[in-house]
């Protein structure tokens, strides 16, 4: 127990290093943020993982992963909405495209008995990052297809055609058996670095590190997949900051501000918002990649409009659109309305069934009536979100205007 | 300077005119036949016959009559009120479960004659209708107005219907669950010999009939009305209406009755016709936005020619595709007007 206890703290010390480093105060040299980030991350890992009750614990875990996907997939709506003002309805057609073309990429072709009853077009069997690679550059090349027609006409016409871009994946993905077994799921979608938690080992692991993994039971596989998850939404995280404050995130900004003023000084507007919505869409892909792996099983019910965009939308607009550290914190706070408000509507079923036999088992979508309501409130009477726009995303014009 | 004056004296690019012709009236109605010749081509090579293409496109007519009724809507609120309303596919699942919801108060006559539906249902068209509107109207008064008065670009309205969308659908989950529902179940619906041996259900034929007298009754409203005249001239220029002394605030509430009026009757049509279910009218949304932009955005006679087109490609794609594909063939027809002329057919030259 003390042994896996070690091994599970390591594995969620990593974003907790990252949090606690970023909050220290920059006049720090970065060696001693980084070392103090460590330490104390570590130390919280390791305090939560003995205090918490296991099955508690679990629950969290698996929380924390699905927030960590919705994270990736807000910071991808971010470039497009929040910095360029891209008005995408279709997310849910990036992230299935980069979920199945992930699920192709590194699955076999089924053989003997289960060739008979599953179907795919093509299994490559490669890694987990060969995967990763290849969604993200599906979604991009999507987001090509449909940007290039779209964007340079008027901005609605880009929401409509992303709703269809979403139909027609999803109808794609329902109907044609041969390409990602229909309607029936994808299964074995392999686990990545499952070996850490597996008896025989990682061989390519140094004996010490082995060692230190060891205590890992199967079950303690979301540790590992949390530590995954969450490196996705720092590395995201880090070359968006990264971007957006290059003179390409400036005219990002500009474009969304004030197209003709974007365009007087010479910038070509269509090609930026065509480079914008594809790095969006490629984010939203690599959000797919996460979300294959972590379920196994894929199908085309996993993508509809709700759970795949409109969920997206409300967390990004909660958090705060144009802000990065708002997309991830909207993502965990309205994963976590969301799940917490099926608590509330369970505890509620009594009082359901008075009002109607019907309702308790209905129950499920008060939450759906809550997040629409939530989010004409944000739009109405709070449209910056929890935190709002960052003012100066450049060091350098700092204290010289506004 | 001097390349310009050059220019004028060579006129334009050949490229540039290249791109005026592609995107004429002409050469889009041109693409669009050719679009339906390639479908016939395609059909026949795989063996269907010309007389089932014929009442395929009999069956994409009543199916265009249906969504009429719900593009003409989307246009005027697109158009009169610039929103691109994502709520009207919902408006539309709203009305049919409204009469749903009222066939469990009124009494169940007998069917009307070759109807399968009784007279209950067309007290209920009557009253489902406004209702609908004031639905519309309701959404209005209490956000987009408030979003109107902040002068909020259109992308911020289009984001405000998406959340009444999922508004209206959670109450239709709430109300009626997810399950497919029917107006009356276990009546027979058989189908009747038109002509030529095209066959078709009675209702409908009683579907396309009260389509075509409801866009007639528009037809009147817009054009012979003091009303019609002021939202035609808000959809052409909402700032000189406003200075020219039409009052902005009725214009707004007809707008809506009107609109979410045949979105209504729409819905009811389109149950009537196949079944209920919630997610009904947010898979209409892609054909009636295709429908409104074919037609130019504003332009009611343009969306229901766009709906005819839709309808009719939509049904003819079934001869050699899974019918599931219906709403993606309707994308693809959005995406060649959009290549071509997003201004729609009807629209004046760099209109959008």
């Amino acid at each position: 127990m003390g042994e896996a206890s070690l091994a599970k703290s390591l594995l969620l010390a990593l974003p907790l290093w990252f949090l606690v480093a970023r909050a220290l105060p920059a006049r720090l040299p970065w060696l001693a943020r980084a070392a103090l980030g460590a330490a104390a991350g570590w130390a919280a890992a390791l305090a939560v993982t003995l205090v918490v009750p296991s099955g508690l614990m679990a629950y969290l875990v698996s929380f924390a992963i699905v927030g960590s996907i919705y994270a990736v997939l807000a910071l991808g709506l971010n470039v497009q909405w929040g910095y360029t003002g891209l008005f995408n309805i279709g997310i849910a057609a990036f992230f299935a495209l980069g979920a199945f073309t992930s699920a192709l990429v590194t699955t076999s072709m089924p053989s003997g008995a289960a060739a008979a009853f599953s179907q795919q077009a093509f299994g490559l069997g490669a890694p987990f990052l060969a995967g990763v690679l290849a969604a993200g550059a599906a979604a991009g090349l999507l987001a090509l297809l449909v940007g290039g027609p779209t964007l340079r006409l008027r901005e609605d016409y880009l929401a409509i055609a992303t709703i269809g871009i979403a139909e027609l994946v999803r109808l794609v993905f329902q109907n044609e058996r041969w390409l990602a077994n229909g309607p029936q799921p994808l299964r074995g979608i392999p686990q990545p670095l499952a070996c850490l938690v597996r008896d025989a080992g990682c061989g390519w692991l140094p004996a010490p590190l082995a060692a230190l993994f060891d205590p890992l039971a199967p079950r303690d596989y979301p540790y590992v997949y949390l530590a995954i998850a969450t490196l996705f939404v720092i590395v995201v995280y880090l070359v968006l900051e990264r971007a957006i404050r290059s003179p390409w995130g400036r005219v990002l900004r500009a474009v969304r501000e004030d197209e003709a003023a974007a365009a007087m000084v010479g910038k070509n507007v269509a090609r930026v918002r065509l480079q914008a919505f594809v790095v969006g869409a490629v984010i939203m892909g690599l959000g797919g990649a996460l979300y294959a792996h972590y379920m196994i099983a894929i199908d085309y019910t996993h993508f509809d409009a709700l759970y795949a965009t409109f969920l997206v939308w409300v967390m990004l607009m909660l958090g705060g659109s144009g802000n990065n550290r708002g997309a991830i914190l909207g993502a965990f706070a309205l994963w976590g309305v969301w799940t917490g408000a099926a608590f509330v509507v369970d505890l509620a079923r009594p009082l359901l069934a008075a009002i109607s036999s019907d309702l308790p088992a209905r129950g499920p979508y008060l939450r759906l009536l809550l997040i629409a309501l939530l989010m004409l409130f944000i739009l109405l009477y709070r449209p910056k979100g929890l935190i709002g726009e960052e003012r100066f995303v450049s060091r350098d014009s700092q204290g010289q205007d506004g | 300077m001097a390349r310009a004056l050059a220019r004028r004296a060579v006129g334009p690019r050949p490229s540039a005119r290249l791109r005026r012709v592609l995107g004429s009236r002409t050469a889009l109605v041109a693409l669009l036949a050719l679009l339906l010749l390639t479908l016939w081509w395609l059909a026949a090579s795989q063996g269907v016959t010309g007389q089932r293409l014929l009442s395929l496109a009999v069956r994409g007519a009543l199916l265009g009559g249906i969504l009429a009724l719900g593009a003409i809507g989307l246009t005027l609120i697109f158009g009169v009120l610039r929103i691109p309303n994502f709520a009207h596919g919902d408006l539309m699942t709203w009305g049919a479960y409204l009469a749903l919801f009222g066939l469990t108060l009124l009494p169940a006559g007998p069917p009307l004659a070759p109807f399968s539906f009784g007279a209950e249902l067309l007290v209920l068209l009557v009253l489902v209708m406004p209702l609908v509107g004031l639905t519309g109207y309701l959404l209005d008064r209490l956000v987009f107005r408030r979003l109107r008065a902040r002068r909020a670009p259109s992308v911020i309205l289009a984001m405000a219907a998406l959340g009444g969308a999922f508004l209206l659908r959670s109450v239709i989950y709430l109300g009626w669950g997810a399950d497919f529902r029917n107006f009356y179940t276990g009546r027979p619906r058989p189908a009747v010999e038109l002509f030529a041996g095209i066959r078709v259900r009675p209702d409908q034929l009683f579907i396309l009939g009260l389509a075509l007298l409801l866009i007639f009754l528009v037809y009147l409203l817009l054009e012979r009305t003091k009303m019609g005249k002021a939202m035609r001239a808000t959809a052409d220029n909402a700032d000189l209406a406003r200075i020219s002394g039409i009052d902005t605030e009725s214009v707004i509430r007809w707008t809506w009755l009107i609109g979410g009026g045949l979105a209504g009757a729409g819905g009811v049509m389109f149950a009537l016709d196949t079944q209920l279910r919630p997610e009904m009218g947010w898979w209409l949304m892609l054909p009636l936005f295709s429908s409104v932009i074919l037609g130019t955005i504003g332009h009611a006679y343009g969306a229901l020619l766009g709906a005819l087109v839709i309808g009719v490609v939509w049904q003819m794609s079934t001869a050699f595709l899974n019918p599931a594909y219906g709403p993606g063939v309707a994308f693809v027809v959005l995406i060649l007007v959009l290549l071509f002329r997003p201004q729609g057919i009807f629209g004046k030259p760099g209109g959008t």
